[in-house]
């Protein structure tokens, strides 16, 4: 479609808009995938049905639908919203259901193929984000936005300006993609990237599973999607870098410089090297989430763990990002190094991330999470605090009951 | 009058709402109960039909969780300012028919200080008759939160406010 050079945010609200379009301009695009997850898809179904007066969605084969907020359920308020979430996915026939431990949402898209390079989702969560890792335009919307998608298949979008983060080198050792994150989140600030996209260039070495953590990450920075290039197996032939395509500002960070990185309370641009903040003890380490709750996350964290035990006093969950990767964990003896260690395992799902259930914080209580939102109250009571960091420092810190920077392990 | 409540930036969804206070954890009767209840607890109780919140940047930013613009708007907040917000609040808000108006009003405005708001031809009017004008939303916008928000403009016209009619 877009015969002059374009950002890949352009090119795949080009492509769905049929036309070249250009930031600032408003369109209106169907939508190929949307997600809905336990906690909110009650207030989907009741926007569409009393807000909108609609009785079926357009497209049951583009919806997914996964258990994975407050899964199992935590109260009969819980367990009554989802029954209502199942009996609407049955009445529907959305035959992408995913129930009880299957894992996160995002996980799952990606996991599952739901999502492919080109397309655009949404999702009634903020980190769909997350599906830029294999090149989708994958953003968060609320309950009636989701509805009004539900209802109508299509959406509208201002078209977003475009950040390039242009990365140099490789990670030193210890070092991973949520130090680039939180280094990324430290530089432009929780609101660097307001209603724009942010393109990851120099990264074609990068695993999958880094490439979820970076492109996830972007929320924090308020982006509307985070989008790393797909290879060009994998692409539709209409996408990819095009030289010369038009960056609001391209910003360069050289990996070989990054040192492990920690966001102190109560915001995720507050950011420090763990070096400067050793010694906070801390009562929970939570390894998990869909930032970093994957398979080479466990085994990061298993590598620094193997064979020791996680200091008294510290409790240590770990919580896969889907049940794909607790299997894997579980067969190549991942499991078992951090079980021996002293840690516990979850269902598969975003486990005490919203501090509803399976390890919410009490007052004065300290927790190291891998997650991505340090927001008071974010994790349980207001009066505890959360540190923001990699699966090494969780596993380094869980090691000595105090924050410490992996690279002294 | 209108009653301006201040606030700093960053306003995060879970100073908004936390997650705890969700409907879904506790009824949907009890949201209005619920806004600000940690990081303001006087506001849900004292906070009038009309008022207006002032905010510095990025207000919303967090979680997508769309009860928190519902609930303010569920108290009567009719207009919220602030140099920037997150993008998926200001969906959030336009489906809702919730105004939101991008300036920076925070080193102008006092918390607690008496206003009026024009919304039609967007003002604030001070008690000494200064005026402080507000930008002008986009025609679309301004359509759609006369008619109640998005969802409540698509169940009347059947389509959406940008497009043509089919
Ligand atoms: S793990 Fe946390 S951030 Fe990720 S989808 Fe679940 S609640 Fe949201």
């Amino acid at each position: 479609m877009a015969t002059e050079a374009a950002t890949l945010a352009e090119q795949i609200i080009s492509h769905a808009a049929g036309k070249r379009v250009y930031p600032g301009d408003l369109v209106i695009v169907p939508v190929d995938r949307c997600m809905t997850h336990d906690s909110l898809t009650p207030e989907v179904i009741d926007a569409l049905h009393q807000d909108l007066g609609v009785e079926h969605i357009f497209d049951p084969s583009r919806v997914v639908v996964v258990m994975d907020h407050v899964a199992p359920a935590s109260s009969v308020a819980t367990a009554n919203a989802q029954v209502k979430v199942r009996q609407w996915v049955a009445q529907e026939g959305i035959e992408h259901f995913y129930q009880v431990g299957k894992g996160i949402c995002h996980q799952v898209m990606i996991e599952e193929g739901l999502v492919q390079p080109g397309q655009i989702a949404l999702g009634t969560d903020s980190h769909a984000t997350a599906y830029g890792a294999v090149c989708a335009f994958g953003t968060g919307v609320g309950t009636r936005d989701m509805a009004l998608t539900l209802a109508t298949g299509r959406t509208w979008f201002r078209v977003p300006e475009t950040i390039c983060i242009q990365v140099k080198g490789r990670f030193p050792e210890l070092v991973s993609a949520k130090d680039l994150s939180l280094h990324l989140c430290g530089l432009l600030g929780m609101d660097g990237a307001t209603y724009k996209a942010i393109e990851f260039h120099g990264l074609d070495w990068l695993p999958l599973d880094e490439r979820i953590t970076l492109c996830s990450m972007t929320t924090e920075l308020g982006a509307k999607a985070g989008l790393i290039p797909p290879s060009e197996k994998e692409a539709p032939p209409w996408l990819g870098v095009h030289p010369g395509a038009s960056y609001e500002r391209t910003i360069t960070v050289d990996l070989t410089n990054l040192v492990p990185l920690i966001a102190v309370p109560h915001q995720v641009d507050q950011v420090q090297p763990v070096a400067e903040v050793e010694g906070v003890p801390v009562d929970q380490v939570f390894l998990g989430t869909c930032t970093n709750g994957r398979l080479s996350d466990l085994r990061a964290a298993a590598r620094l763990l193997k064979g020791k035990h996680i200091a008294k006093g510290v409790r240590m969950l770990v919580i896969p990002a889907s049940h794909r990767v607790l299997k894997q964990a579980a067969a190549d003896g991942t499991l078992s190094i951090l079980l021996e260690a002293g840690a516990t395992i979850g269902t598969p799902g975003c486990g005490p991330c919203i501090g509803r259930h399976m390890g919410v914080l009490g007052a004065g209580e300290v927790c190291l999470s891998t997650g991505n939102r340090n927001f008071r109250g974010r994790m349980g009571s207001p009066e505890a605090r959360i540190y923001l960091g990699s699966p090494e420092t969780a596993a380094a810190t869980a090691l000595t009951g105090h924050i410490t920077d992996p690279r002294k392990i | 009058m209108a009653r301006i409540w201040l606030f700093g930036a960053n306003i995060d969804t879970d100073q908004i709402l936390p997650g705890r206070y969700a409907p879904y954890m506790t009824s949907e009767s009890a949201l209005r109960q619920y806004p600000f209840i940690e990081a303001r607890p006087e506001f849900a109780s004292t906070v009038a039909p009309g008022d207006i919140i002032v905010a510095g940047a990025n207000f919303g930013c967090g979680s997508s969780r769309e009860y928190a613009p519902r609930a303010l708007k569920l108290v009567g907040i009719a207009a919220i300012i602030a140099p920037s917000f997150a993008r998926i609040f200001y969906r959030n808000a336009l489906n809702l028919g919730l105004p939101l108006f991008e300036a920076d009003l925070t080193s102008v405005l006092q918390d607690g200080q008496k206003v009026t708001l024009d919304i039609s031809e967007p003002s604030l009017t001070l008690l000494d008759g200064k005026k402080i004008p507000l930008p002008s939303p986009p025609e679309w916008v301004r359509r759609t939160w006369e008619e109640g928000g998005l969802l409540a403009y698509y169940r009347r016209h059947r389509r959406l406010p940008l497009e043509e009619r089919p």
